[in-house]
């Protein structure tokens, strides 16, 4: 059997991991994203570990709803940066200045 | 060492090669496969973890569409990766930096105060051999989840209408109905009767 914190820490691992991703690829908006949906990976992990331990169905219907809403986020996500791509040529972060935030 | 522990500690491993695959990939495309076979390992994971219905739902949803989508788009965009490569050395303490912090806020989360939970719990519920996960989440998912069921229905109606008007634009020249001009036409406008002689 598999003991809760291992999957804690690995789950821990995992959104550090991605954490660190947005560090270094900070001009490359889809890596961006691909580190967002690396983020959501862990968080659920956390949630099926403690569905398991708790022995709690909840926690996988939390599961559910956040994979449903990172798909809907990719989705509009990859549509803004297609229409990005198609007014700028250029999907680096840097260049999108023109609102001088 | 059970066979589940080995196979938990092998994939697990092979998860964490695939994260750092995903962030330090030179293309983004290699970016994106690494990402996919992150999913698949997770998958297999959750699968050891008894949550079966998720873990397909991973393949399916994650593997089969999103991952398609991100594949799509990175190839389909035209990407400088030199330039998008600039400054990745330059961020890279930082970047560990942060990571490292974050893993240590783990460990002392988990290590050091140890949640209490192996007191406060059963260690696992010990499902029948004829448990279905999938029923169980779907009785839950119909009756007490029902209305968040159907608001992340809504939502993903949103996504699609989002994600089509978004990228939708009209090509100059192409050919195209004008439904309301179809509707319109009168057949007075269009048929013209001639009387005419019979032909001998």
């Amino acid at each position: 059997m598999i003991p809760l914190e291992f999957v804690l820490m690995l789950a821990g691992l995992l959104f550090a991991l991605s954490v660190a991703g947005i560090f270094l690829n900070r001009k490359n908006v889809i890596l961006l994203l691909m580190c967002i949906e690396l983020m959501l990976l862990a968080v659920n992990f956390n949630f099926v570990a403690f569905a398991r331990q708790l022995g709690d169905l909840n926690g996988q219907i939390y599961v559910f709803f956040i994979m449903t809403v990172a798909a809907a986020e990719s989705a509009i996500g990859l549509a803004i940066l297609v229409v990005l791509f198609r007014e700028k040529k250029s999907i680096n972060v840097e260049e999108l200045d023109e609102m001088k935030g | 060492m059970t066979l589940t522990e080995i196979l938990f500690y092998t994939f697990s491993a092979v998860l964490i090669v695939a994260a750092v695959g995903v962030i330090t990939a030179r293309n983004p495309v290699h970016a994106a496969l690494f990402l996919v076979l992150a999913f698949c390992n997770s998958a297999v994971l959750w699968l050891l973890m008894e949550a079966e219905f998720l873990a397909i739902v991973l393949v399916l949803v994650y593997v089969g569409a999103v991952m398609v989508l991100f594949l799509f788009v990175v190839m389909m965009l035209d990407i400088n990766i030199a330039q998008m490569r600039e400054g990745f050395t330059r961020y890279a303490p930082l970047g560990i930096i942060v990571a490292l912090l974050v893993i240590a806020e783990i460990a002392s989360v988990v290590w050091v105060k140890r949640l209490g939970l192996e007191e406060a719990a059963p260690a696992v519920f010990a499902a029948g051999p004829d448990y279905s996960n999938t029923r169980a989440l779907g009785e839950l998912l119909y009756s007490k989840y029902l209305y968040p069921f159907e608001l992340a229905a809504m939502l993903l109606l949103l996504a699609i209408v989002a994600a089509i008007t978004l990228t939708m634009r009209r090509r100059r020249g192409a050919k195209q109905q004008d439904v309301a001009a179809q509707v319109a036409v009168r057949p007075q406008d269009r048929v013209r009767l001639v009387k005419m002689q019979p032909e001998k």
